[in-house]
C-alpha cells in the first residue's frame, strides 16, 4: 500500500444512466399495461447501451493511464465476484421453482401427500414430467419436448469447449503470446455465437413443431424461463468478450494486469456452469 | 488535515466541489450520498406515514366513512412497500454510507460512482411506484407481500409498473451491498482486522451478504409474475400445473432474510450507543459477531413460518417451527449483552441513549410475540390478525425506526458540528414512545380477539382498541414533525460539538473534526488494536 488512497473523480454517466433507465421502465410499463410506449422502451434500451459504453470507456481510460492502484483493483475484483454471486442466486430462484413444481406441486395436484386436498380440483389429472397434459383445459401442454441428446447435447459440447478455449486464451495472455490470445478468444466467441444460433433453432422448433411455448403450461414456462435467461446471459457474456477481443487487438492488457479479461472470463465460466445445471435438470432428468 | 494530504501518490487531486444541483446529481462522495439517502428516506417515511394515517383514520370507528375499500387496500399495500423499501432500508444504507468509511478509516466507499448510481435509482423506483396510484385501475392493492393470484390474475393493470419499480429498487440494493462489502473487506485501515471492526460495520457486512443472497430471488419472483401477467405462463396458476403456494415460498425466502436486513444494522447501532452512554466497553464483542452471523444463517431456513396455514406437510411445519424458535437464542445473546453492558455502567440518558434503551425493550416485546407466532397451533389462531400487525410493527417501528432515530441523534454532531437540541429531543422521544405503544400495543388484543388485518371495517367489539390505536397513530405521526425540526435546527446551528462529541464514545469516527470535512482519511489513520479495538481483551 502506497500510504495514500485513490478516490475516483465524479462522473456524469451514473445519473444519465438513471435517466435512460427511466425511459426504459416507463416505456416498458406503459406498453405492457396500456399498450403504448414501446418506442420509449427501445429508446431507453439504446440509451442504456450507450451509457454502458461511455461509462466503461472512461473506466478503461483511467485504468490505462495508470490511475488505479492495487486497492482499486481488489475493489473491482470483489465487486465482480459478488455480482456473480447475486446472479447465482437469481438462477437459484428459478431452479428452486422447477424443483418445487416437480417434487411437490404436481404430485400434490395428483392427490399425493398427507393433505391431498388439491387433488379435488382436477380429479382426472395425473402428474408426470415433462407435463404434457395440464390440469385444466385452459392451458394446452406441449405435444413433445426437446430431445436432450440432439441439439442440447451439441450445445453442451459447444459451451464446455468455449470455456476451455477461453482458458487457453487466458494462459496465452499471461505468457504474453498475444496472437495466440486473439486466436483462442476469437474461437471462444465463435463457439458462443454458434451456441446462440443452435438455441435459436431449438426455440423455433419448439414453437413451430412441438407446441412447446411459454403458454404450454408450467413445463413450457420453466423451460423458457431457465433457458431464456441463460441465453440472455450468454448474449451479454459474448458482447463483453467481443469488447475484450477488441481491446486485446488494440494492445490493451499486459501479461500481469488484465482484470477486464479475467472478469469477463469469470462471467463466461459462470454462464457455462449454469448451462450444465440446465442440461441436467431441464433437458435430461 | 492539510490540503496537501488530499493529493495522492499518483498526483491525483480532488476536483473543486461542484455547485448547486449538479453537486448532488454527480456526487461520488460518501458523505453527500449518505445525506441524500437519509433525506430520501425521511421523505418516504412521511409519505408512507401519511398512508398509515389514512388507514388509522378509516379504522377510527367501525363502518366505512373516509375511503373506499379498494383505496384502503392500496393504502395498506403502498404503506408497507414504501416503509420497507423506501424508508427503512435506505435509512440504513445512508447511515452505512456516512459511517462505515469513517469507522474503518477509509477515504470513501470502494466504488464511488456505483454508489451514486445506487442512490439515484431509488427516486426513480419510488416515483414510478407512487405514479401507479394515479393510473387507470389504481395502484397495487394486493398487500406488500403481493401474493399470487391477487397480484397476477386479479391485479390492476398498473402492476407492471410495480414490478419494474421493485426491479429498480432491487438493483439499487444489490449494487449498494456489493459496494459495502468491497468497502469493508478492502478499505479498512491496515491494522484493523475483521475482529477489530465496530459492530455497526460488522452488522452491515453481514446484512450486505443477506441482500446479495435474497434480492435476486425477489427479482426472480417478480419476473415470474411479469411473465404470468403478460405472456401467458402459469408459474403461479394451478390450471397450468403451477402453484400459487410456490409464489409464497419464493417470496418468503426473500422476505424473512429481508426482516433481518432491516434489523441487523439496528443491532449494530445499539451496540455502538449502549457502550458510549454506559461508559463501558461492549460486553461480549465476539459473541455479538457470532450471534449476528448465526441469525443471518438461520434466516435462510425459517421462511415457511409465514405460511403455516397454507397447507404445509406436518414435517415441514415442525421443522420451520423449531428452526424459527432457535433464532431466539442468538437474539437473546444480544439482548443479554446489551443489558450486561449496562450493568454497573455509569449511565447517562442523552437522547440517543433514550431511543436505544426504548429500542432494546420494545424490540424484545416484538421478538417475544414472534416466538408466539412461531408456534404452529397458536399461529392458526393468530395468522392474518392484528396480532401479526402488532408483532412486526413492534420490531420495525419501536425497533428498527427507533434505532435509526437513535443513530441520527448520535451521529448528528459529527455530521453538522452541532449537538441536536436536547430538550426538543426529549419531547420527541417521550411523545414517540407514548404514541408508538398506544398505537401498537392494543393491536395485540384486537388481534388475539380475532380482528383480521387489511380490512377497512370491523365488528363493534373491536371499537375501543381501534380508537386507541388511531389516537396513538396520529400522536406518533405528528411527533415525528419534531424530528424534522430538530434536524433542521441542528444543521443550522446549536451547541458546537468537539471531535469526540460524546464523552464515552470510541472509534475512528470521533477522531475526525465535527463536522466531518468532505474528505477524510486521505491517508490511513493510525489504529492500534490493543488500544483501539472494540474487541480488545
Ligand atoms: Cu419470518
Amino acid at each position: 500500500m502506497s500510504g495514500s488512497y485513490y478516490v475516483p473523480a465524479s462522473s456524469k454517466w451514473p445519473i444519465l444512466m438513471v435517466v435512460v433507465l427511466a425511459l426504459l421502465v416507463i416505456g416498458a410499463g406503459s406498453s405492457l399495461s396500456f399498450g403504448h410506449g414501446f418506442g420509449l422502451f427501445l429508446a431507453g434500451m439504446v440509451g442504456v447501451l450507450v451509457m454502458m459504453f461511455v461509462w466503461f470507456r472512461d473506466v478503461i481510460h483511467e485504468s490505462r493511464s495508470g490511475l488505479y492502484d492495487a486497492q482499486m483493483d481488489r475493489s473491482f475484483r470483489m465487486g465482480m465476484a459478488w455480482f456473480i454471486f447475486s446472479e447465482v442466486m437469481f438462477f437459484a430462484a428459478f431452479f428452486g421453482a422447477l424443483f418445487y413444481i416437480r417434487v411437490f406441486a404436481l404430485p400434490w395436484l395428483d392427490g399425493e401427500g398427507e393433505k391431498g386436498i388439491s387433488a379435488l380440483l382436477w380429479p382426472d389429472f395425473s402428474a408426470s414430467w415433462p407435463l404434457l397434459k395440464t390440469p385444466s383445459d385452459a392451458f394446452t401442454g406441449p405435444a413433445e419436448v426437446i430431445d436432450p441428446w440432439h441439439l442440447p447435447l451439441l450445445n453442451t459440447v459447444l459451451l464446455v469447449s468455449s470455456s476451455i478455449t477461453l482458458t487457453i486464451a487466458h494462459h496465452a495472455l499471461k505468457n504474453d503470446q498475444r496472437n495466440k490470445t486473439k486466436l483462442w478468444l476469437l474461437l471462444t466467441l465463435i463457439l458462443g455465437f454458434v451456441f446462440l444460433v443452435v438455441q435459436g433453432i431449438e426455440y423455433v422448433e419448439a414453437y413451430t413443431q412441438l407446441g412447446l411455448t411459454l403458454q404450454a403450461g408450467v413445463y413450457g414456462g420453466t423451460f423458457f424461463l431457465l433457458t431464456g435467461f441463460h441465453g440472455l446471459h450468454v448474449t451479454l457474456g459474448a458482447c463483453v468478450l467481443t469488447v475484450i477481443l477488441l481491446r486485446v487487438w488494440r494492445g490493451h492488457f499486459s501479461s500481469r494486469s488484465h482484470f477486464g479479461f479475467e472478469a469477463a472470463s469469470w462471467y463466461w465460466h459462470f454462464v457455462d456452469v449454469v448451462w450444465l445445471g440446465l442440461f441436467i435438470f431441464v433437458y435430461v432428468v | 488535515m492539510t490540503s496537501n494530504s488530499y493529493s495522492s501518490a499518483e498526483g491525483h487531486i480532488h476536483e473543486p466541489p461542484l455547485r448547486g444541483i449538479k453537486r448532488w446529481l454527480l456526487t461520488t462522495n460518501h458523505k453527500e450520498i449518505g445525506s441524500l439517502y437519509l433525506i430520501f428516506s425521511l421523505v418516504m417515511f412521511f409519505i408512507g406515514g401519511t398512508m398509515a394515517l389514512v388507514i388509522r383514520a378509516e379504522l377510527f370507528q367501525p363502518g366505512l366513512q373516509l375511503v373506499q375499500p379498494e383505496f384502503f387496500n392500496q393504502m395498506t399495500t403502498m404503506h408497507g412497500l414504501i416503509m420497507v423499501f423506501g424508508a427503512v432500508m435506505p435509512a440504513f444504507v445512508g447511515l452505512a454510507n456516512w459511517m462505515v468509511p469513517l469507522q474503518i478509516g477509509a477515504p470513501d466507499m470502494a466504488l464511488p460512482r456505483l454508489n451514486n448510481f445506487s442512490f439515484w435509482l431509488l427516486p426513480l423506483a419510488f416515483s414510478l411506484l407512487l405514479s401507479s396510484l394515479f393510473m387507470e385501475g389504481g395502484g397495487p392493492n394486493f398487500g406488500w407481500t403481493f401474493y399470487a393470484p391477487l397480484s397476477t390474475t386479479y391485479a390492476p393493470p398498473s402492476t407492471n409498473f410495480f414490478i419494474l419499480s421493485i426491479h429498480l429498487a432491487g438493483i439499487s440494493s444489490i449494487l449498494g451491498a456489493i459496494n459495502i462489502i468491497a468497502t469493508i473487506l478492502n478499505m479498512r485501515t491496515p491494522a484493523m482486522k475483521l475482529m477489530d471492526m465496530p459492530l455497526f460495520v460488522w452488522t452491515w457486512l453481514i446484512t450486505a451478504f443477506l441482500l446479495l443472497a435474497v434480492m435476486p430471488v425477489l427479482a426472480g419472483v417478480v419476473t415470474m409474475m411479469l411473465l404470468d401477467i403478460n405472456f401467458g405462463t402459469s408459474f403461479f396458476n394451478a390450471a397450468g400445473g403451477g402453484d400459487p403456494v410456490l409464489f409464497q415460498h419464493l417470496f418468503w425466502f426473500f422476505g424473512h432474510p429481508e426482516v433481518y436486513i432491516m434489523i441487523l444494522p439496528a443491532f449494530g447501532i445499539a451496540s455502538m450507543i449502549v457502550p458510549t452512554f454506559a461508559r463501558k466497553r461492549l460486553f461480549g464483542y465476539r459473541s455479538m459477531v457470532y450471534a449476528t452471523a448465526s441469525i443471518a444463517i438461520l434466516s435462510f431456513v425459517v421462511w415457511a413460518h409465514h405460511m403455516f396455514t397454507v397447507g404445509l406437510p406436518l414435517a415441514a411445519q415442525l421443522f420451520f417451527m423449531y428452526a424459527t424458535m432457535l433464532i431466539a437464542v442468538p437474539t437473546g445473546v444480544k439482548v443479554f449483552n446489551w443489558v450486561a453492558t449496562l450493568f454497573h455502567g455509569s449511565i447517562s440518558f442523552e437522547v440517543p441513549m433514550l431511543f436505544t434503551l426504548a429500542f432494546i425493550v420494545q424490540f424484545t416485546i416484538g421478538g417475544l410475540s414472534g416466538v408466539m407466532l412461531a408456534i404452529v397451533p397458536a399461529d392458526y389462531q393468530y395468522h392474518d390478525t392484528y396480532f401479526v400487525v402488532a408483532h412486526f410493527h413492534y420490531v420495525l417501528v419501536p425497533g428498527a425506526v427507533f434505532a435509526i432515530i437513535a443513530g441520527v441523534y448520535y451521529w448528528l454532531p459529527k455530521w453538522t458540528g452541532f449537538y441536536p437540541d436536547e430538550t426538543l429531543g426529549r419531547w420527541h422521544f417521550w411523545l414517540s414512545v407514548i404514541g408508538v405503544n398506544l398505537t401498537f400495543f392494543p393491536m395485540h388484543f384486537s388481534g388475539l380477539a380475532g380482528m383480521p388485518r387489511r380490512i377497512p371495517d370491523y365488528a363493534l367489539q373491536f371499537a375501543d382498541f381501534n380508537l386507541l390505536s388511531s389516537l396513538g397513530g396520529f400522536l406518533f405521526g405528528m411527533s415525528q414533525l419534531l424530528l424534522i425540526w430538530v434536524v433542521v435546527r441542528c444543521v443550522r446551528g446549536g451547541k458546537p460539538a468537539p471531535d469526540k462529541a460524546w464523552e464515552g464514545a470510541e472509534g475512528l469516527e470521533w477522531q475526525v473534526p465535527s463536522p466531518a470535512p468532505l474528505h477524510t482519511f486521505s491517508t490511513p489513520p493510525e489504529f492500534i488494536p490493543e488500544r483501539d479495538s472494540p474487541g480488545r481483551a
